[in-house]
C-alpha cells in the first residue's frame, strides 16, 4: 500500500511496519461502517485519513487502538510498539479542579522537570501550572500531544489534531506534528477532515468513506477522480487555493516567525 | 453528653468522610442522577433483606449493585436515554420496595427513618457497619484512585494508555452501593444524594488539585453533620434533614466568599 513513502531521515529499518491493517470489516448493528480497509504506517512516515463525516475515520482510529474489535480483518502491530494516542473532543468538566501537569502525568507518573521538557517540545511550556479549563484551544491540543509524547511513542495516533484551534494555529500545530516526525522518526497515523490543511505535511492520505476511495501522495489524491467525487469540485478549488508557499507563520501569540526550512 | 447523641455523630462522620470524596467522583462524572437511583432503589433491598431475613444493609449494597449492573446493561440499547432509563429504574424499584414490604406481614417498620434517615437511633451494631463499610470504602477508593481519576477525564486515553476501565467503573459503583448502604442509616435514603454531591460542590471553589478536593469535600461533610445535629439538638428538628440543610448553608457561604479570598484558602 505505501504508494510513494518519502525517504524520513530518522527512520529504522524500513522493513516491518510499525502498523498494518489487513482487510478489516465492521459493521455496527448491520450498519457498514469499515469496508475492506487497508492500512500501513512505517517509522517516519505521516498517514492521513481523510473523509467526510460519518467517513468512519475515528472508527478506524479506534479499531487500530484496540478498543473496538472489527468483525473481520487483522490489526498488526510491530512487536513492543508504544503508542501514543491524541483523541478527539476531549471536555472536562469544570468541576474538576486539574492543571497541565497533572493532567499530563494521569497516564503514567513523571517529574516536573520532564512534563516541563516536553511542554516545551510542543510549544506550550508557559501553561505549565494553569488550571485545564483556562487554556486556549491550541494551548489544549498541545497539552494532549504532550501527553501522548511522554509515552515515548513509536506511534502517534492523531484524532483530528486541530480541532477548536484557528486556522493559523491549525498550521501551526501541522508544522509542530510534522517537526515531531523528524525529530522522533516515529510514525504517525492522524485523522483530518481537509485535504488542503495537510498536503504540506502528509506523505500518504487515504480518502475514506467507509472504503478507502482513493489513496496515496496528497498530489496524487487531491486530483484523484474519486476525491473530487467525494468532496465535489469547491473541495478541490479550496485547495488549490490553500496549497501555497508560506515564507513566513506565526506563532501562539501571533507574532511573525521566520521559516528555517521552507515547505509547500 | 448523651450516648445516642455520640453513636449519631460518630456514625455521622464515619458517612460524611467516605462519602465526600465518593461525592467528588460523583460531580465530575456528572453522575448525580445515577446515585439517586441506586438510592432510590436501596427501599427494595431492604425489603429483600427482610423477607430472606439477611441483614438489610447487605441487602441495600446487593440490591444497589444489582441495579447498577441493569443499568449498564440496559445503556447498551441506545433507543432510550440514560436519564430515562434512570427515571424507570429509580421509581420501579423504590415502589417495589414499597410494595414488597407490605406483603410482609410480620413485619412493621417505620418507613419515615428509611427514607429520611434515623441517625438518633444508631446502635453500636449499626456503628461496626458504618465503620466497617465507609473504612472499606475509602480504602478502595484510595487504591482506585490513579485509574478511576485517569478514566474519568476520558475513558479511551486511559484504555488506551492500560487502564482497565470496565474494571475500575464496576469497582467505582461497587463502592457507590457501599456508602449508600450505610448512609441509609444516618440521612435515609431520599436524602443520601445530598450527602455525596453538595460537600463535593462545596469543596470544588476552593480546590486546586482532585485530591484537596476529595478531602475537603470529606472535610466539610463532617462539619455539616456536626452542624445539624447541633441544631437537631439544640431546635428538635429532625437529624437527617438538618444535616443536609447544615451541608447546604455551607454551600451558600462557600459561595458568597469573594474570590480573593478562596484562591488562597486551599491548596
Amino acid at each position: 500500500m505505501a504508494v510513494n513513502p518519502l525517504p524520513a531521515p530518522c527512520a529504522s529499518s524500513p522493513a516491518e511496519p510499525l502498523l498494518t491493517v489487513e482487510n478489516v470489516n465492521l459493521a455496527i448493528r448491520g450498519n457498514p461502517i469499515l469496508q475492506a480497509i487497508h492500512l500501513q504506517v512505517s517509522a517516519g512516515e505521516i498517514v492521513t485519513l481523510i473523509g467526510p463525516n460519518g467517513a468512519g475515520k475515528s472508527t478506524l482510529v479506534r479499531v487500530v487502538l484496540g478498543l473496538i474489535r472489527p468483525d473481520s480483518g487483522q490489526i498488526r502491530l510491530k512487536p513492543g510498539l508504544r503508542v501514543g494516542y491524541m483523541p478527539q473532543r476531549l471536555a472536562i468538566d469544570d468541576t474538576l479542579p486539574l492543571t497541565v501537569q497533572r493532567f499530563i502525568t494521569l497516564g503514567a507518573p513523571a517529574p516536573r522537570e520532564r512534563v516541563r521538557a516536553i511542554l516545551a517540545e510542543v510549544g506550550a511550556a508557559q501553561v505549565l501550572d494553569s488550571p485545564v479549563q483556562a487554556i486556549s484551544g491550541g494551548e489544549f491540543q498541545r497539552m494532549l500531544l504532550a501527553r501522548a509524547l511522554l509515552r515515548e511513542p513509536d506511534l502517534l495516533v492523531l484524532d483530528e489534531p486541530i480541532q477548536g484551534v484557528d486556522l493559523t494555529g491549525q498550521y501551526e500545530l501541522y508544522d509542530l506534528i510534522s517537526h515531531l516526525r523528524r525529530q522522533r522518526g516515529c510514525g504517525i497515523l492522524m485523522v483530518s477532515h481537509e485535504l488542503h490543511l495537510v498536503m504540506a505535511t502528509t506523505d500518504q492520505v487515504l480518502c475514506l468513506n467507509r472504503h478507502v476511495c482513493c489513496s496515496g501522495h496528497p498530489d496524487q489524491v487531491a486530483s484523484h477522480p474519486a476525491y473530487l467525487e467525494l468532496f465535489g469540485l469547491d473541495g478541490a478549488r479550496r485547495l488549490a487555493i490553500y496549497h501555497h508557499h508560506h515564507n513566513h507563520r506565526h506563532d501562539l501569540h501571533g507574532a511573525v516567525v521566520v521559516e528555517e526550512e521552507p515547505h509547500g | 453528653m448523651d450516648d445516642f447523641l455520640l453513636r449519631a455523630l460518630l456514625g455521622g462522620l464515619g458517612v460524611a468522610l467516605a462519602a465526600g470524596p465518593l461525592g467528588a467522583f460523583i460531580v465530575w462524572r456528572r453522575m448525580a442522577y445515577f446515585g439517586d437511583t441506586l438510592a432510590h432503589s436501596g427501599l427494595l433491598g431492604v425489603a429483600l433483606g427482610m423477607a430472606l431475613q439477611f441483614n438489610p444493609q447487605l441487602g441495600v449494597a446487593a440490591t444497589c449493585l444489582l441495579i447498577a449492573i441493569a443499568l449498564v446493561l440496559l445503556q447498551r440499547q441506545r433507543v432510550l436515554a440514560t436519564d430515562t432509563l434512570l427515571g424507570i429504574l429509580a421509581h420501579t424499584s423504590l415502589s417495589l420496595g414499597l410494595v414488597t414490604l407490605a406483603f410482609l406481614e410480620t413485619v412493621r417498620i417505620d418507613l419515615t427513618s428509611y427514607l429520611f434517615g434515623d441517625i438518633l437511633a444508631i446502635s453500636p451494631d449499626d456503628l461496626y457497619w458504618i465503620w466497617g463499610g465507609a473504612g472499606l470504602a475509602l480504602a478502595a477508593l484510595a487504591r482506585l484512585w490513579r485509574p478511576l481519576l485517569a478514566a474519568t477525564v476520558h475513558e479511551e486515553l486511559a484504555q488506551v494508555e492500560g487502564v482497565p476501565v470496565f474494571t475500575v467503573r464496576l469497582a467505582f459503583m461497587l463502592l457507590i452501593a457501599i456508602v449508600i448502604a450505610v448512609a441509609m442509616k444516618v440521612v435515609g435514603i431520599l436524602l443520601i444524594t445530598s450527602l455525596l454531591i453538595i460537600p463535593a460542590a462545596t469543596a470544588r471553589r476552593f480546590a486546586r488539585s482532585p485530591e484537596s478536593m476529595a478531602l475537603l469535600a470529606g472535610g466539610l461533610g463532617c462539619a455539616a453533620v456536626g452542624a445539624g445535629l447541633w441544631a437537631s439538638w439544640r431546635w428538635d428538628t429532625p437529624a437527617g434533614p438538618s444535616v443536609v440543610v447544615a451541608a447546604a448553608l455551607l454551600f451558600l457561604l462557600g459561595s458568597l466568599l469573594p474570590n480573593r479570598l478562596r484562591r488562597t484558602v486551599w491548596r
